[in-house]
């Protein structure tokens, strides 16, 4: 008796376990309801959905499960001879319809609330670039990029795997987009080259970012967190690389947020005056012309210089890294229609200064040239 | 008409004859399918875990397109086409195809169209890297070099289906024996010449998307440029005005080799033939209007995105007519269970799922969270890999013995069945969790979290490559040393191809034309 | 004996074995490999090296594939005239050519749908209407929709061109053409020789006014109105519109020719002449297509 009641607990209390085991893995498994008040409904007729389809299933393989076991030639030897009802074709066919009807209706109201992106709190323009996230603030005077922060070497050579992994492997990035909680925040998505497509599940919010057109789309937060998302178009090389950061704070701290970043701006235009006044020689440009040519430039054109045959040209004894400087300085800081990005706003004059040096200097294209940040200057007020 | 053969070399490289011309069909089909299958063994080895193992990125990104563009106009379609010109001639009581020197032409560039495709891997920059949908800008202005034999390529493949497709409408239009009036037709040949109206409606307008993409890629155009007043969306429309009726073009005549076969193991006449005739053109009307569900990301008006959802859901009316009927002709049959009817049921099981999770990506809100998600991967391979593949996988055990005479190994093709049918299944369930987990499709690492189930498809993929190795011996087997086949191999078997043929059947099929009452 | 059907049958013609398919088929490989090969080339917008074999591919196999289509349209002559064709392959040929013209017309349909889309939507989504108010105001707030859109967003310009000088010249050209077609083809089924003869090679060389007309267009488009593929949209539809237009009028005007000869030659009878008619419905598709274009691409 009290072996089988032992039994029967021990069995209840495993059982119990797998379940919870279960129920946790089908969260893993399933989609995330998210934060906000649309992300929960999606998630709520994505739910729905599921289970008329589990229904749906249950009737048409149930039938046909009974034939396999009830009609098998074994049991049934002679075929019944029909082979035509109207009615039953009417049936079948209106069943559905209402069906459709039945999970038509919420879809509409859901699909119309979500693209409704009027009387917005504030604005942000995505811009979407190979392979970065750059983020301007029209309310505030703030624009700068996201980049993965993921180390490369985590993933790029392939015998990485003394590096160990963080838990935001690939979906962490250098500067995050920060928004204010329970604000209508607007987002104009548009892309720079290729098309890119801007997602982050939890607010269930995912737009293309579409050259040359601006998409609207909105969010309205309720709760502080830290959200992740990717970029789900294909968009060459690095489109699995070009993680997205969503960050809301309540309302203080962004105002908090926003005071960092307008002082941060202005500590970068005095570094810049700096730099620009500074003395500056070979050998300090190429250090950090290495660094930011690693971090910036690397991933098309290869730490070596070599570029990808067919892609990226290669920078080693390329015509314009060896040619006039004013050409090589068009070329990196305007960008050009072949699919080199203008890199004018993204680095500062002495890093823009100090990469074209480097590529003048480095992988044998010894051509002596230095380039300062105060040429940079002058060729940007040349422009 | 003496039934003499042709031989050597010159038999296939000029035959005019049908049977010929489907087993190239259908063996080129086969390779392709080995070739493109590899290339999904490279996707699954780099997805096994996390991190970069094997290939570069860009390499990844050829794989995956290259992949996509092989299975659906290498493997697929070929293999339908192959079926049809086995196939309709002897079901319609006709001798041939309509146009038989055509024929020979639309098969012959298919090998060298896709030479052209593969020898872009040795060019520089590699091949396509834009995924199989191309969109503009990536394979415009950034295409690699080899985009422009890509576009070539296409061309070709598009010829190819124009023609083969003229000939199969105008052999049902023009060869049925007398008294094979359109409604007696067998249900595979409803089935092909619907899908032939579509490839005439949609290739021509395909070759135009990627003439578009040659001429702003090389002639100053923008049709895809909004410098210039162009779109990159509208890329996208035309491509999608092709692509939707493009994935009916695949499962169609699979739609028709199931009907063939359900009622003839389950003894039992086909159920509601004229509202199967009559589903399968209203898929194909409705396949015209519901491309922009591929595009509900792409900032459409919201007007827009209401018409193509529930254009979209509407398909589900008539493909699922096609499903009740199909389990009512079983019902109260007197069912036996060979290989190629476990085939036909596990399509029709396993294509109902992916024709769910197919419904749950028409609707627009909801779709923005699946989208370009792994969730559109599994639902896409449900629908063709044991939707369309096991649809000719069915096919090809039901005709074996009538095209060869031999008997396949009953074990062995259980073997094949059973092992494809737990394969196909641990290989693409899990894909539904990742991607609702929020794994993107086409990336080549992803975060721990979606680890596990990406093991599991990695594993699964394995295996299903290495069945349909097996599945090539287990043929091989049959066509070498096979049992010799009953001129009815299957008793509840019905058509011309089975009354009034023996097996294998001759080469050249009705001289003079059956009667048909 | 139920002789209708079992006549109609017993006479189908299944032809023997031909080299010309797979000679069709390697020929139309090396125009696309020669071809890629020599618009990379000779555009200068990929860098092929020193590669400069595409040109002479892509013209050899050219040559192979004209050689393939005679010979092999020779064969179906030699049989058609060797009366081995029944009436069923005389069909089978007739519904293939149709099914042929429809594909060419989706074809069309492509390039029309981009300019309706174009005019519809893009331009004035461009300029700020529906869901593109921000596309308007942020990325080109000097963009002015219009049609025909002389001034593209990234500022290239260019020039519109009109309906009634050359364009309605040419209208009337091919109008003209299908009614000597229509007469011409009357006159076969009255078996009259002459006028079949007359007026077939008369709507050859309307065919060939119309063309050197369009190539007039083409030179007072690029010299002087500024008129370019590369002049934005407007420029992209016009030509590839009116190009393969032109493309498919000098197809039908070749076709015409060789009509126009074998007429000479005697071999069409006032019941076996599936070329005739085959030769007919092209162009009189085409110049359908042109009707069309006339409307969309230089009236509205
Ligand atoms: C053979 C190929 C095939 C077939 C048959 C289908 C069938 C369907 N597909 Fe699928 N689809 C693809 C191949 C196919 N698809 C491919 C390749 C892609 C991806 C392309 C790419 O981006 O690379 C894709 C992508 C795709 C998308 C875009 C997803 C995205 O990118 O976000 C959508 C969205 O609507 C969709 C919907 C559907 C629907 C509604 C059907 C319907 O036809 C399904 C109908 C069937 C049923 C519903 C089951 C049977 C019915 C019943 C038992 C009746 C009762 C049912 C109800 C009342 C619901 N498909
Ligand atoms: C009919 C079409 C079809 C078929 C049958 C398949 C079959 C398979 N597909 Fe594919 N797939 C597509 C059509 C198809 N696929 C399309 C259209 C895409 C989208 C592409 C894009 O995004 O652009 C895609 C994308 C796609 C992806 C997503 C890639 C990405 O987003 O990055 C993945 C990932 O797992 C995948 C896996 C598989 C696997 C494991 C199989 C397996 O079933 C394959 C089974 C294996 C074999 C049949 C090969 C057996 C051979 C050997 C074992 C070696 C011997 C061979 C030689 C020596 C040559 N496919
Ligand atoms: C997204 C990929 C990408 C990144 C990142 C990138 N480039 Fe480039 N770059 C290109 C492409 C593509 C071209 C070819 C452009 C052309 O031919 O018009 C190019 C061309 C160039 C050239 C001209 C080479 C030649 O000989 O034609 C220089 C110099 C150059 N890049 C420098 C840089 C520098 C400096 C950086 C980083 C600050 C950088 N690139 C980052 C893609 C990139
Ligand atoms: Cu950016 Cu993918
Ligand atoms: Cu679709």
């Amino acid at each position: 008796m009290a072996i089988r009641r032992k039994l029967i607990a021990g069995i209840a209390s495993s059982l119990s376990i797998m379940l919870s085991g279960a129920v946790q893995a089908v969260a893993e498994m399933n989609m995330r309801p998210g934060v906000t008040e649309t992300s929960i409904e999606a998630y709520e007729l994505h739910m729905l959905v599921v289970w008329v389809m589990v229904a749906i299933s249950f009737v048409v393989f149930g039938a046909m499960f009974y034939s396999f076991i009830f009609h098998r030639k074994s049991k049934h030897p002679t075929p019944a001879t029909f082979s035509h009802s109207t009615k039953m074709e009417i049936i079948w066919t209106t069943i559905p319809v209402l069906i459709l009807i039945y999970l038509t209706i919420p879809a509409v109201s859901l699909l119309i609330k979500m693209e409704d992106a009027s009387d917005p709190e504030m604005s942000i323009q995505i811009t979407g670039s190979q392979w970065k996230w750059h983020y301007k603030y029209m309310d505030q005077d703030i624009e700068f990029f996201s980049n993965l922060a993921t180390p490369r070497e985590q993933f790029e050579d392939f015998n990485a795997d003394g590096q160990t992994k963080g838990e935001n492997y690939l979906l962490e990035v250098d500067n995050e987009m920060v928004i204010p909680i329970n604000t209508k925040v607007r987002f104009l998505v548009t892309a720079e080259d290729v098309i890119h497509s801007w997602w982050v599940p939890e607010i269930a919010v995912k737009k293309d970012a579409i050259p040359g057109f601006i998409n609207e789309t909105w969010t309205n937060i309720p709760t502080p967190g830290t959200y992740r998302g990717q970029c789900t178009e294909l968009c060459g090389k690095d489109h699995g690389f070009m993680p997205i950061v969503v960050k809301a704070v309540s309302k203080e701290n962004f105002a908090k947020w926003v005071a960092s970043k307008d002082a941060e701006r202005l500590a970068a235009e005095e570094a810049a005056a700096v730099a620009v006044a500074a003395s500056w020689d070979l050998d300090k440009l190429m250090a950090l012309g290495k660094t930011a040519y690693d971090a910036k430039c690397a991933m098309c054109h290869q730490v070596d210089g070599s570029g990808v045959a067919g892609a990226f040209p290669a920078l080693k004894g390329s015509v314009i890294a060896t040619g006039p400087v004013a050409a090589h300085m068009t070329m990196v800081v305007d960008g050009s229609t072949g699919g080199m990005q203008a890199f004018g706003k993204q680095l500062s004059d002495a890093e823009l200064a100090a990469v074209i040096t480097y590529e003048r200097n480095a992988w044998g294209n010894n051509t002596g040239d230095t380039v300062t940040p105060a040429d940079i200057q002058a060729f940007k007020a040349g422009n | 008409m003496s039934d003499h053969h042709p031989t050597g070399i010159t038999r296939w490289l000029y035959t005019t004859n049908h049977k010929d011309i489907g087993s190239m069909y259908l063996w080129f089909s086969f390779i392709m399918f080995l070739i493109g299958g590899a290339m999904a063994m490279v996707i699954r080895a780099e997805l096994y875990q996390p991190g970069l193992q094997f290939v570069q990125p860009e390499f990844f990104n050829q794989m995956t397109t290259m992949h996509g563009l092989i299975m659906v106009f290498g493997a697929v379609m070929p293999s339908m086409v192959g079926l049809a010109n086995w196939l309709i001639p002897m079901m319609i009581g006709a001798p041939d195809m309509a146009l038989p020197r055509m024929n020979n032409w639309s098969f012959w560039i298919l090998p060298f169209a896709f030479t052209l495709l593969l020898s872009s891997f040795l060019m520089e920059g590699g091949a396509p890297n834009f995924g199989w949908t191309f969109y503009a800008p990536l394979s415009t202005t950034y295409g690699p070099p080899s985009t422009d034999f890509f576009i070539l390529g296409v061309h070709m493949m598009g010829i190819s289906s124009i023609m083969g497709a003229i000939n199969v409408i105008v052999t049902v239009f023009n060869m049925r024996a007398p008294g094979m009036t359109l409604m007696k037709m067998p249900l595979f040949v409803w089935t092909w010449l619907i899908t032939a109206f579509l490839l005439i409606m949609v290739m021509p307008v395909l070759a135009g998307t990627v003439t578009m993409m040659l001429t702003d890629r090389h002639f100053g155009t923008s049709f895809f440029d909004a410098a210039g007043g162009g779109d990159p969306v509208m890329f996208q429309h035309i491509f999608w005005f092709f692509g939707h009726p493009e994935v009916y073009i695949m499962i169609l005549p699979a739609f028709g080799v199931v009907s063939e076969i359900i009622p003839a193991f389950s003894r039992k006449k086909l159920f509601g033939y004229s509202s199967m005739v009559y589903a399968t053109a209203s898929i194909a009307l409705l396949s015209f209007i519901v491309w922009a569900h591929h595009m509900f990301a792409v900032g459409m008006p919201v007007a827009g995105e209401l018409f193509f959802m529930i254009a979209t859901m509407l398909i589900a009316v008539p493909t699922g007519v096609k499903v009740f009927n199909w389990v009512a002709t079983m019902w109260q049959g007197s069912l036996t269970f060979e290989t190629p009817m476990l085939f036909s049921i596990a399509f029709v099981i396993l294509f109902t799922i992916g024709g769910f999770s197919g419904v749950m990506l028409a609707m627009a809100p909801v779709d923005f969270q699946y989208h370009d998600t792994y969730f559109v991967v599994a639902h896409f391979h449900y629908v063709l890999f044991p939707g369309a593949i096991f649809g000719t996988t069915a096919a090809v055990y039901y005709w074996l013995p009538k095209w060869t005479g031999k008997m396949y190994n009953e074990t062995s093709g259980k073997i094949h069945f059973w092992l494809s049918m737990i394969f196909v299944n641990l290989t693409f369930f899990p894909m539904h969790f990742s991607g609702l987990a929020g794994m993107p499709r086409r990336i080549p690492d992803y975060n721990m979290m979606f680890a596990d189930f990406n093991m599991w498809a990695s594993i699964g993929a394995f295996g299903l490559g290495l069945t349909q190795v097996y599945f090539l011996v287990t043929i091989i087997m049959a066509i070498r040393g096979g049992k010799k086949a009953d001129e009815k191999q299957w008793d509840g078997a019905t058509g011309l191809e089975w009354d009034a043929l023996p097996s294998p059947a001759p080469y050249h099929t009705f001289s003079t034309p059956p009667k048909v009452d | 004996m139920s002789t209708e059907t079992e006549e109609k049958y017993e006479s189908y013609y299944v032809p023997e074995q031909s080299p010309w398919p797979i000679v069709g088929a390697v020929a139309l490989f090396f125009i696309a490999y020669g071809g890629a090969n020599f618009i990379q080339q000779s555009t200068d917008t990929v860098d092929t090296g020193d590669a400069s074999w595409g040109g002479l591919v892509f013209m050899a196999a050219l040559a192979v594939m004209i050689y393939m289509v005679f010979r092999w349209w020779g064969d179906v002559i030699k049989e058609s005239m060797d009366g081995l064709y029944s009436a069923q392959m005389d069909r089978s040929f007739k519904q293939g050519m149709l099914w042929f013209i429809s594909s060419e017309v989706m074809f069309f349909a492509a390039f029309f749908g981009a300019l309706l889309y174009v005019r519809q939507f893009v331009i004035p989504w461009l300029g700020g209407e529906g869901n593109n108010m921000m596309t308007h105001a942020i990325i080109w707030p000097e963009f002015a929709p219009q049609w025909p859109l002389t001034t593209t967003p990234d500022g290239t310009t260019t020039t519109g061109m009109g309906a009634w000088g050359l364009p309605a010249i040419n209208t009337a050209i091919l109008l003209t053409s299908s009614w000597t077609l229509t007469i011409a083809h009357h006159a076969l089924k009255a078996n009259n020789r002459q006028a079949l003869l007359n007026y077939t090679s008369l709507t050859a060389l309307l065919g060939i006014i119309f063309l050197a007309l369009q190539v007039m267009e083409y030179h007072h488009a690029y010299t002087e109105m500024g008129l370019t593929l590369g002049s934005g949209i407007y420029g992209s539809t016009f030509f590839m519109l009116t190009g393969f237009h032109g493309f498919h009028v000098t197809l039908g005007t070749i076709f015409l020719i060789v009509l126009s000869i074998r007429c000479a030659k005697g071999h069409f009878t006032e019941k076996h002449h599936f070329a005739y008619e085959a030769g007919a419905w092209y162009w009189h598709f085409v110049d359908v297509v042109w009707l069309f274009l006339f409307i969309f691409v230089y009236l509205m």
